[in-house]
């Protein structure tokens, strides 16, 4: 099973890739659509601000690759910004995403708690699914972020509190998508990134 | 809920940890990697690295302490001290490092935390501010560089919240006072920068006991406490200050 990193000059991977190699994954880092393609699965990360990702991806052509990899039905994993450019649109630089995966992505109000949020807070399991084996309920994962995933309640695995309770962790169709950084959130994170790679449907 | 993060600090010189101790200079304490891997199964939230080799030439090695570090330990970290340009930072952001610390070349080039930030992105760039008492200052507290010796014309909460529009993404804020005392922290330096500015405030300097982070998270808002010898030296463990912190009603994470 070969796992597939999306590299479209939207952050550092190399946290991304320690945790693949501490974890003996079969994987390869590109940004050719034609080598992604005939991976098993694609691991779809980012940091950095949404317009310019996207622009990124569209210049690059793999705008298309991702939604062609969506159709084959092959599992993929976003992760922070990964998870955000899947949905239909960002408030961030105001721009329409892939929209893989129905939704939107906002920015957290003014006023409340400070912005971004950052460190670790507790996921709630909100369904069943296979990225959350053997990850308790509540765990503690590492979040940076400004922006958060707002879709239906039935596409929500996670929900975590923070001002109120946002989508942490998506699962539509093939999809999965974590606001937090399975990398960089010790024993929990790596699990769910295992969770990912052992998968085989 | 959001935690409160316990984050270990520690100085590396010529690619050893190093404690700086009154009037005999530095001593070696031990390998930064293994004490980054000790410190994370025992559950610190984040580690700070501040690289204070003083030859150029020797920078090298804590590209490689950076590096080694990042293929052990998955939780967020940052490295501080010798970084001067946008090539600097990303050379260690490369390395594996999540965050970069600017201090003293922030304040002699302030446009290298834009620059920084429009590059890599705000979460990326942390200040580093000492910060000393002074009554001529507006807000009572004056900005000091290169280590706590050279007085800066800049009041430390308009310094702040300077740096805050300019693009940092979090502030390692060190009282110069408390620093080294092990009476605490300075809460009330530590509470007006915390209240004025709407990015995280990590508080350092002044940590000796379990009720000196309980009180700058319960009395004084900060987001983050940093801590060096008092797990250096063995005198407590992460864990056994988690625990502490947990009874006495502060957020923290025990599942690790």
């Amino acid at each position: 099973m070969k796992t597939g990193v999306v590299d479209y000059k939207a952050g550092n991977l190399r946290s991304i890739e320690s945790a693949l190699k501490f974890l003996s994954a079969d994987y390869i880092i590109s940004d050719r659509a034609e080598e992604l393609i005939g991976c098993d699965k694609l691991l779809f990360p980012g940091v950095g601000e949404a317009a310019f990702a996207m622009n990124q991806l569209k210049r690059s052509g793999l705008d298309s690759m991702m939604h062609e990899f969506f159709r084959t039905g092959k599992e993929i994993l976003g992760i922070c910004l990964g998870c955000q450019i899947i949905l239909d649109h960002s408030e961030e630089g105001n721009t329409d995403c892939l929209g893989l995966v129905p939704g939107r992505v906002r920015r957290f109000p003014a006023g409340g708690l400070k912005v971004p949020e950052i460190g670790w807070n507790n996921i709630k399991k909100v369904r069943d699914h296979y990225i959350l084996k053997d990850v308790p309920d509540n765990s503690n994962v590492y979040f940076v972020h400004s922006y958060y995933p707002d879709v239906d309640r039935k596409y929500m695995l996670c929900e975590t509190e923070y001002m109120f309770p946002f989508c942490s962790l998506i699962g539509y169709e093939n999809v999965t998508a974590a606001q937090f950084h399975p990398e960089k959130s010790g024993k929990v994170g790596l699990q769910i990134m295992k969770n990912f790679l052992e998968c085989r449907e | 809920m959001l935690k409160k993060r316990v984050i270990v600090c520690l100085d590396v010189r010529d690619g050893k940890t190093t404690k700086g101790i009154k009037f005999k200079g530095n001593v070696d304490i031990g390998d930064p990697v293994e004490m980054a891997e000790k410190y994370y199964l025992d559950g610190v939230d984040e580690l700070v690295f501040y690289d204070i080799t003083a030859s150029a030439e020797k920078r090298g090695i804590m590209i490689d302490v950076v590096e080694r570090v990042a293929s052990k330990i998955f939780i967020p970290f940052s490295v501080g001290g010798g970084i001067a340009s946008v090539d600097d930072m990303r050379r260690v952001l490369l390395a594996g490092a999540e965050k970069i610390s600017v201090n003293s070349q922030a304040v002699r080039n302030p446009s290298i935390i834009e620059e920084g930030a429009s590059i890599f992105g705000r979460q990326c760039i942390v200040l580093g501010m000492d910060a000393a008492r002074d009554s001529a200052m507006p807000s009572g507290y004056r900005v000091v560089i290169n280590g706590g010796r050279v007085p800066t014309e800049l009041d430390a909460l308009a310094w702040a919240k300077q740096a805050e529009k300019l693009g940092a993404g979090e502030i390692v804020l060190n009282s110069i006072d408390a620093d080294g005392t092990r009476d605490g922290y300075e809460l009330n330096l530590t509470k007006m920068i915390s209240d004025n500015v709407s990015v995280p405030v990590v508080a350092s300097g002044g940590a000796g006991r379990p009720e000196h982070l309980r009180d700058v998270f319960a009395k004084a808002n900060a987001d983050a406490a940093l801590i060096a010898s008092m797990v250096h030296y063995g005198d407590y463990s992460v864990s056994g200050i988690k625990d502490f912190l947990r009874s006495s009603g502060i957020p923290v994470r025990s599942d690790f």
